[in-house]
């Protein structure tokens, strides 16, 4: 059996992937949700009919040309470790994650394709894209949808498009989402109105791990939530036009904090990397809100010679499951935090103090 | 109609709690006042949370949570209600997969796609209040994509028929008419 930590290329590999606006949208996913006619919905479905459509869905899966060079299997055959690796690289929803037999996966090893099988839906199909690149990911996922439709039987409705488990996903079954580093509207205290016109618009704001999740280092979801009605394309350009006006406000607001709290800005970002640079035990989630501003420093070009890719490859590899995969013995929580806070000292090692005027 | 639309966004961000409630906990509904009334429910490994002001709560009927469905949580307040009064106090369960009313309101979601034509009564009014429209718009198996443009280039012909007769424009009405049948062969697709 295939090793998932070993299939999937490293941290650093997976973090300098660039992509356009990647300073403030770190990556842009389509996923379409499809079922088959003949089956109930996984929700619904009793283990030997879920293990049915797997063997149906994964081997179909698995041939497309898109997914020559990648992983695919069941659920129950990867260990709880390899699945919280999954949801800390964005690949399975923690929902995923919590299933076992039944269910089962596909990731192609640049991670531009997951299809997670038997979710909450027989599939979710999902194209990943590095900065702001919605619409390319919505041509990629049409692409492998309409291979696949060829070779499995698609439960569709004349006037109510593709069936779903949830009346929600309806329709279309699109999800357009892309993952937002907005610390200059965190900081600036504007994250709250732009979060709530966001709303109003339809679309939904969410947290790092999507739904019911924290802005961990002021990372936020946005994806739109209604399915029919409108068409594919409508409502990427939609997303488009939206994302477009965050980023706009987002650079704003940067603007705004150097001209007007020039100290505020230094103070946050100088102590970030006082703590990083010099803790000797630090948990996950502060590190992750103290990478945060590490990573508007470079943006603001504080430290000068540094890559935003470091920022984002400690931002990947100081999660628990990549922590762990990175030692043999089974760390405590408490053994990870020292470990962790050894990792990002050795690593900012190369990184001068914070350049300010 | 339109202040059910509203809620119904309103819910669903908070609903799937977010970041959002960490940051603002005002009410979900009025969002002005702040919230008092907390609501969790857990169903499966799923948690689900609603943050309500006093008179929110009230407004709502939202006193007791045990009454408080998924379906509600999951697709708007209301959403349950509407099911029951649309399928009356029988029980309906879906002929192919077995699936009842109640399921849904627990769990928010269907048993099969057949599901989709057994409750289509009930789920009418939630997709309106759910999405932007009650009818597909955008891609569709390419099997049926043909189909579907034939059918809807015949309602739209049919359409043009209609107002060209009550127009008494019989010249037009006999063009669409020759349109039509050139399209749907030799038997007409809905003659008297």
């Amino acid at each position: 059996m295939k090793d998932i930590h070993q299939f999937l290329c490293s941290p650093a590999e997976a973090t300098h992937r660039h992509g356009p606006h990647d300073r403030i949208v770190m990556s842009s996913r389509v996923r379409l949700a499809r079922n088959l006619r003949e089956h109930a919905f996984p929700g619904w479905a009793k283990k030997p009919e879920r293990v049915k459509i797997l063997e149906t869905i994964l081997p179909a899966v698995s041939a497309l040309p898109e997914m020559a060079d990648s992983f695919g299997e069941a659920m129950d055959n990867l260990t709880a470790l390899d699945k919280q690796l999954l949801v800390e690289r964005h690949l399975i929803s923690r929902e995923h994650a919590a299933k076992s037999v039944g269910s089962g996966l596909v990731v192609d090893r640049a991670e531009s394709f997951c299809v997670l099988i038997n979710e909450e839906d027989h599939l979710r199909m999902q194209a990943l894209r590095p900065g702001f690149q919605t619409r390319e990911a919505w041509l990629a996922i049409d692409k492998l949808d309409s291979a696949l439709e060829k070779k499995l039987n698609y439960a569709f409705d004349d006037g109510l498009g593709y069936l779903t488990a949830c009346p929600t996903n309806l329709g279309t079954g699109i999800r357009v989402s892309a993952m937002l580093h907005l610390p200059g509207l965190v900081l600036g205290e504007q994250i709250n109105p732009i979060i709530q016109s966001v709303n109003k618009l339809g679309l939904a704001v969410r947290g790092l791990y999507g739904e019911g999740t924290e802005a961990l280092g002021n990372v936020f979801q946005v994806s739109n939530q209604m399915t029919l009605g409108e068409s594919e394309t409508v409502i990427v350009e939609r997303l488009e036009k939206v994302l477009g006006q965050i980023v706009e406000h987002e650079e704003n607001a940067r603007q705004m904090l150097m001209e007007k709290k020039p100290k505020v800005v230094y103070n946050h970002i100088g102590r970030a990397y006082g703590v990083l640079a010099n803790a000797h035990s630090i948990s996950s989630k502060e590190t992750m809100n103290l990478l945060s501003l590490l990573r508007l420093g470079v943006d603001m070009a504080m430290f000068p010679g540094t890559q935003r890719g470091l920022v984002d490859e400690l931002f990947l590899t100081t999660q628990p499951a990549h922590l762990q995969k990175q030692v043999s013995d089974k760390l405590t929580a408490e053994e990870r935090d020292l470990l962790r806070a050894d990792m990002v000292r050795e690593q900012l090692k190369s990184v001068s103090r914070p350049v300010t005027k | 109609m339109n202040t059910d639309r509203f809620i119904f966004a309103v819910l669903i961000q908070r609903c799937i709690p977010t970041t959002v409630s960490e940051l603002i906990m005002q009410c979900c509904v009025c969002k002005e006042k702040p919230a008092t009334v907390h609501l969790t429910q857990i169903v499966g490994e799923k948690m689900q949370k609603l943050d309500l002001c006093e008179d929110c709560a009230k407004a709502k009927g939202v006193n007791d949570p045990t009454s408080f469905a998924m379906a509600d949580l999951m697709l708007g307040l209301g959403a349950s209600q509407e099911l029951d009064a649309s399928a009356g106090a029988a029980e309906v369960k879906c002929p192919r997969c077995g699936f009842s009313q109640a399921d849904f309101k627990k769990s928010g979601r269907l048993g099969c796609p057949q599901c989709y034509q057994t409750f289509a009564e009930g789920l009418g009014g939630l997709l309106k209040t759910m999405h932007k429209g009650t009818r597909h718009v955008g891609k569709a198996p390419e099997n049926l994509r043909k189909t579907r443009e034939l059918g809807d280039r015949l309602k739209s012909l049919q359409k043009k028929l209609a107002k060209a007769i009550g127009e008494e424009d019989y010249e037009t009405a006999a063009e669409f008419r020759d349109e039509i049948k050139a399209m749907t062969g030799a038997a007409p697709a809905k003659s008297r």
